[in-house]
């Protein structure tokens, strides 16, 4: 968990979520990447992130794509976010005595149809799911992450303000933690377009 | 104690790695090419554990041979990389997996550009503009940092890897002996004596 580097944090907004992750890719204390990124887009309106080990991370990345194909081509319509919630909870779990070593975080929005929820989900290795209304944390910076997100969220904001308390909150998490930073990726998931920015930090 | 960096430049990637073989205290070679070409535009170069090393990278060699053959043409960067990421993970979680370090330089004729990958044992990859394993990335990764350009010629590229190699000659207890050196460009591969 702690030999590649890297955190997450997704929030809940007004009719959108944001998630967020920092850019580095370290083995122990040293540096090799800056520019790995750990989200990833899952449909276009649900992205999945990834922390801890990164050659899971990036083989994940791949058994997700195929699962959740596997399960368009099946069921014919594109995947909920809490199924796709259920669907990591079990790929997880499938590994239990020798698992991957990566927490996941789900961040999207529910079929627009039925009045496009926000909807944000976190794991620990194992699968155990844990569905929260705010915000969630992975990561090695996780522990700031959940002081500052404490202070700085709030309910109902508007995307560009969600924008706004989501960076911050993860450049001011990020700056305390050796092992995550190095410049950040920020989705904002919103019921028409999903606004993707990338960030610079204290790149030491 | 092995040494391996590369970088890319204007249309190329160059990969330098250590000749030297070492077990325990002794050397017991110093002439060992540890940088394979795999096809007519991709170079690899590999160090870890000295049986894994040689029968991953014959494997590596031959199968992308073989794709050559089946296919009627060579593997792109891209496309090599990710084939050999799946390998090394897939091998991770196996009874007996390889300790294999790979850094992987091509050119991609499709797109006129060069791509250097950095892997480790445990199947992680990246895209680099430079690169280094070994006990030498420590002084070798802060000096890239400072002297890489990525439009510079294959001359100022190979001047800032002799500047790379000089520093590790330098500053690592341990001397690394000769480097092997290989270029690959929309020429092909080549040797080069420093």
């Amino acid at each position: 968990m702690q030999y590649n580097g890297g955190s997450i944090v997704a929030m809940v907004g007004k009719n959108c979520v944001a998630i967020a992750s920092d850019l580095r890719l370290g083995n122990q204390a040293l540096t090799i990447a800056t520019d790995f990124e750990k989200v990833f887009p899952i449909t276009d309106r649900i992205y999945l992130g990834m922390a801890g080990l990164a050659t899971d991370v990036l083989t994940l990345r791949e058994r997700f794509r195929f699962r959740v194909n596997m399960y368009s081509i099946k069921e014919e319509r594109e995947i909920e976010p809490k199924t796709l919630a259920q669907l990591v909870s079990s790929t997880l779990y499938e590994r239990r005595f020798g698992p991957y070593f990566i927490e996941p975080i789900i961040a999207g929005l529910t079929d627009s149809s039925k009045g496009s929820q926000p909807f944000i989900a976190s794991a620990d290795l194992i699968g155990c799911l844990n569905f929260a209304k705010d915000f969630v944390v992975v990561g090695t910076a996780e522990d700031k992450l959940l002081g500052v997100a404490e202070g700085l969220w709030e309910p109902d904001l508007e995307p560009e303000d969600l924008f706004e308390t989501i960076s911050q909150t993860l450049l001011n998490a990020v700056d305390r933690d050796a092992f995550s930073g190095w410049g950040a990726v920020v989705h904002v998931i919103t019921p028409d377009k999903v606004i993707t920015r990338t960030l610079k930090g204290r790149m030491d | 104690m092995e040494c391996q960096f590369g970088l890319s430049g204007n249309g190329y990637v160059l990969l330098a790695a250590s000749t030297t073989a070492v077990r325990s205290i002794v050397k017991m070679k110093h002439d060992q090419d540890n940088i394979k070409v795999l096809g007519p535009q991709l170079i690899m170069s590999y160090s870890g554990e000295p049986g894994d090393t040689i029968q991953f990278a014959e494997y590596i060699e031959r199968n992308i041979r073989l794709y050559q053959i089946r296919n009627f043409h060579a593997l792109r960067p891209s496309s090599a990389a990710s084939w050999l990421r799946r390998q090394l993970a897939d091998s991770l979680r196996s009874r007996n997996p390889y300790a294999v370090n790979i850094l992987l330089g091509g050119y991609d004729n499709a797109t006129s550009k060069p791509h250097l990958y950095w892997m480790d044992y445990l199947g992680t990859l990246t895209n680099q503009p430079y690169a280094a394993q070994g006990y030498g990335s420590y002084f070798v990764l802060s000096l890239l940092d400072r002297y890489h350009n990525p439009e510079a010629s294959l001359e100022e590229g190979l001047e800032t890897l002799r500047r790379c190699i000089d520093e590790v000659e330098k500053r690592l207890v341990v001397s690394q002996g000769k480097y092997i050196v290989k270029v690959v460009d929309k020429d092909g591969v080549r040797v080069i004596e420093l």
